[in-house]
């Protein structure tokens, strides 16, 4: 438990306490609205669509929520002072290197892809992917109220990358990685020279008892077919349920690049929390290894 | 005695000096509630008249207000630390350090500007999961939520670079952390994917051009204070411009009401 306060009571960990809380009373607030809209047939916002000046109707709402947010800001600033720590010393390493809370998530992933897809892609297709949400989301209803009925799909996934892939990785970056990256129970000492028996496999050992590199430790060729036939059959989901709801005036209306955009990004998602259970659940460390790439 | 001073008021609010300044009288009715908008610069950000639903914090959160008001508090404080702080690597430290020793409320700016920094990171991403909830990324709004992304980048890169300043630990080993992923890049870094084929090497890769230099060091610090102070802010300013902007010209707030636009 000792350890558990020292990780919170880091003056740059209040933040995350802060965001968790902020996180978790936000969501049940929207969707506290979602379905109180949703049951009610016309949202709450359609029966408060009358005009009203903004002097003083909307400006005092911003006064007070100005004055809130400094009073609460000057206190904190009062109470805590920001970490200054030994000056920068390039010949000593601190174990565990984090970065900054926020990218933790994309420090977290590193974990489980090489680098360059780690680092470099998986941020570039979330920015990507953020910006072309409004061109993907056909759907004309929910524009401007709180509702889960009417964008079941949209509003699970967004959530879904947003608390358990943004959030969530976040947490498990601040608590529960210790020194060495090993993953520790929030309340339990780090121990620096724990070492953690490396017993990964590949999958093609695990589930076909085929090794990933032959006696001579060239590669071997029938493990990479399993690995590359794997992810062509994940991606192959996405054309499967194409064909399976091509009929459906969703899939219609949608049309086949928006579509393509969609299921890509979506299985690319969900990937991510397949090779993070895969990993963490059952040691597996690459689905399929190249020369080139390992994923 | 008061009517002197009644006197005086009266005298003083017909002169040219005070006509000059305030456009109008402060009498509550709608013309003036319409002007007080109207006639003041910061205020006109805003229309005149708006839904009511708009004015509900249980709608908006106030998140993209209090998301601004952040930024105006760290340009504040920032620019008050920026009279204390030299971006080299023989001073920075011994600056943060008589800053947080020796400057009459220098703790306090500087620890304003740091909790306001991760406050703001905070607010913006909430303000993302409020608009997305709304729907209120949808027709006509779509290119605003897309500037609405690259402001929420922005914010991040102006985070992380002012994590560097410091040059303590903490600061240099957090970036390096980060900025070693950009080792990783494909084609422009040299242990990313085509990047050795392309004759990428640790001293001439995009890890370099960031860095300065094969590691963290002092050319580091000196960008990343460029970029933290004067290029980050200024590019985060016009996209917020455009961002603001487009809110007005989008129709306003979101709402169940409006027509669709094409």
């Amino acid at each position: 438990m000792e350890h558990l306060l020292k990780i919170i009571s880091k003056p740059d960990n209040i933040p995350i306490v802060f965001l968790l809380v902020l996180v978790v009373f936000y969501t049940w607030y929207g969707f506290k609205q979602a379905i109180a809209n949703d049951r009610a047939g016309t949202p709450l916002e359609a029966s408060m669509s009358d005009k009203v000046q903004v002097w003083p109707y909307l400006v005092r709402v911003e006064f007070l929520a100005a004055l809130l947010v400094m009073v609460i800001l000057t206190f904190w600033s009062f109470l805590l002072d920001a970490p200054l720590e030994e000056p920068a010393n390039p010949a000593l390493t601190p174990n565990p290197s984090k970065a900054p809370w926020y990218f933790l998530g994309l420090q977290e992933i590193l974990v489980y892809f090489d680098p360059w897809i780690a680092g470099v892609l998986i941020p570039t297709l979330i920015i990507v992917g953020l910006c072309v949400i409004p061109y993907i989301d056909i759907n004309p209803k929910g524009n401007g109220y709180y509702t889960f009925k009417e964008r079941r799909f949209a509003v699970t996934t967004f959530c879904f990358g947003f608390i358990v892939l943004w959030v969530a990785l976040i947490i498990l970056g601040t608590f529960f990685r210790g020194p060495g990256w090993n993953l520790f129970v929030p309340w339990e000492e780090w121990d620096t020279h724990r070492v953690v028996a490396l017993t990964n496999v590949d999958f093609s050992e695990f589930f076909f008892g085929v090794p990933t590199r032959l006696v001579d430790d060239s590669l071997n060729p029938l493990g990479m077919i399993i690995g590359s036939v794997t992810i062509l059959l994940w991606y192959g989901l996405g054309v499967a349920y194409y064909f399976w709801k091509k009929g459906t005036e969703v899939i219609q209306k949608l049309g086949l690049v928006r579509y393509s955009i969609v299921a890509f990004l979506f299985l690319t998602m969900m990937s991510m929390t397949v090779k993070i259970v895969l990993r963490i659940g059952l040691n597996i460390k690459y689905i399929l290894v190249t020369p080139w790439f390992n994923v | 005695m008061l009517g002197i001073i009644e006197q005086m008021k009266e005298k003083m609010q017909r002169s040219e000096v005070y006509k000059s300044i305030f456009r109008h009288n402060y009498q509550d009715t709608q013309r003036n509630r319409a002007l007080q908008i109207v006639d003041n610069v910061f205020l006109h950000l805003h229309p005149v008249r708006i839904s009511r639903h708009a004015t509900n914090i249980g709608f908006t959160w106030g998140m993209g207000g209090i998301t601004f008001l952040l930024f105006i508090v760290l340009t504040v404080t920032g620019v008050i630390l920026m009279f204390y702080y030299r971006p080299a690597a023989e001073y920075a430290y011994d600056d943060m350090k008589y800053l947080m020793n020796d400057v009459a409320f220098g703790p306090l700016m500087r620890n304003m500007h740091r909790w306001a920094a991760h406050a703001m990171v905070i607010t913006v991403m909430l303000h993302m999961f409020r608009v997305f909830l709304t729907g209120s990324y949808k027709a006509p709004r779509q290119f605003n939520w897309v500037v609405g992304v690259l402001l929420l980048t922005l914010t991040f890169l102006l985070s992380f670079t002012g994590y560097l300043l410091p040059w303590d630990q903490l600061s240099i080993w957090a970036v390096t952390v980060g900025t070693n992923m950009a080792r990783a890049t494909p084609l422009l870094g040299h242990e990313g994917p085509f990047g050795p084929e392309l004759g990428m090497r640790i001293d001439n890769d995009v890890r370099f051009v960031l860095l300065g230099g094969t590691q963290v060091g002092p050319p580091t610090l000196l960008r990343f204070y460029v970029l933290h102070c004067i290029f980050l802010p200024l590019v985060a300013g016009i996209f917020m411009i455009v961002h603001f902007w487009r809110v007005r010209k989008d129709g306003g707030i979101s709402g169940p009401g409006e027509s669709k636009s094409p």
